[in-house]
């Protein structure tokens, strides 16, 4: 099973919900256009919902990383919300969860913005 | 496939695809063998991730996909350890070349995880060049022992 990918918007913040496993192949391609999607329409606030990814690997992480760069570069912010314990301990490992902002509370994730 | 009792050891070859699919049949294959060793559910995914990684590694940069090359798969039980062998038919390469993904100018690197991974999940870990062409990892899980 691959990502499936559902966008919806919190005022002005983009939140995507993410359900399935982020591996190489079609979970992590249609991931990567979904964020090339939204940035080239000119959305900088987002809010990546990780509750319902069971699995990422090495590809997964990278398009993680791919996301969070092509955001950044654009002047906007990715931020990370409700990560599951292997997810969290993925990121602790590869000592990405110094780069990304997680949040465990999606109200909070939006006010984060400002 | 090919069965081959060996003392307290069993060993089981299977020659796949050069496909992304593959990943998906070799994690399946060295699960259920971890399953049936009694492995726990969070060894049985470290296990899942080392050897989805060494499949992606075979099929995507040693064999490039080819179909005329195969990854051969060898799964070994033992009394105390899983031993998993992922041969590929490639060029071969040198795991030094590849930059240390913890480095801070590395972190944003978007590939170059998947050996660390694997070192990182397995206890014993290796990778060695196979003849006459191609490279093999040797991953090796311990029973009752946590990474």
């Amino acid at each position: 099973m691959s990502v499936k990918l559902s966008v919806r918007k919190v005022g002005d913040v983009t939140v995507i919900d993410a359900v399935g496993r982020i591996t190489l192949g079609e979970g992590a391609s249609s991931f990567r256009d979904t964020i090339r999607d939204l940035v080239a329409k000119g959305d900088k606030k987002i809010v990546l919902n990780l509750g319902d990814v069971s699995y990422i690997d090495s590809s997964g992480i990278g398009e993680l990383v791919s996301a969070f760069t092509t955001v950044t570069n654009q002047g906007g912010q990715l931020k990370l919300l409700n990560l599951t314990k292997r997810i969290q301990d993925l990121l602790q490992i590869t000592k990405l969860y110094t780069v990304f902002e997680v949040y465990d509370d999606e109200t909070k994730a939006v006010q984060s913005f400002g | 496939m090919a069965e081959k009792p060996s003392g307290g050891t069993t060993s089981v070859v299977t020659m796949l695809d050069s496909t992304l699919e593959s990943v998906d049949a070799a994690e399946e294959i060295v699960l259920k063998a971890a399953e049936e060793m009694g492995f726990d559910e969070d060894s049985r995914y470290q296990i899942g991730m080392a050897v989805r990684e060494s499949v992606v590694n075979a099929v995507v940069h040693g064999n490039r996909y080819s179909e005329r090359k195969k990854v051969r798969l060898s799964v070994v039980k033992g009394d105390d350890r899983l031993t998993i062998l992922v041969a590929d038919e490639g060029q071969g390469f040198d795991p030094s070349s590849i930059p240390d993904p913890l480095a801070q100018e590395n972190l944003l690197n978007q590939s170059g995880r998947g050996i660390f991974l694997m070192k990182t999940f397995m206890d014993e870990f290796q990778v060695r060049p196979v003849e006459p062409t191609g490279t093999e990892f040797v991953l090796v899980k311990y029973l009752n022992r946590k990474a």
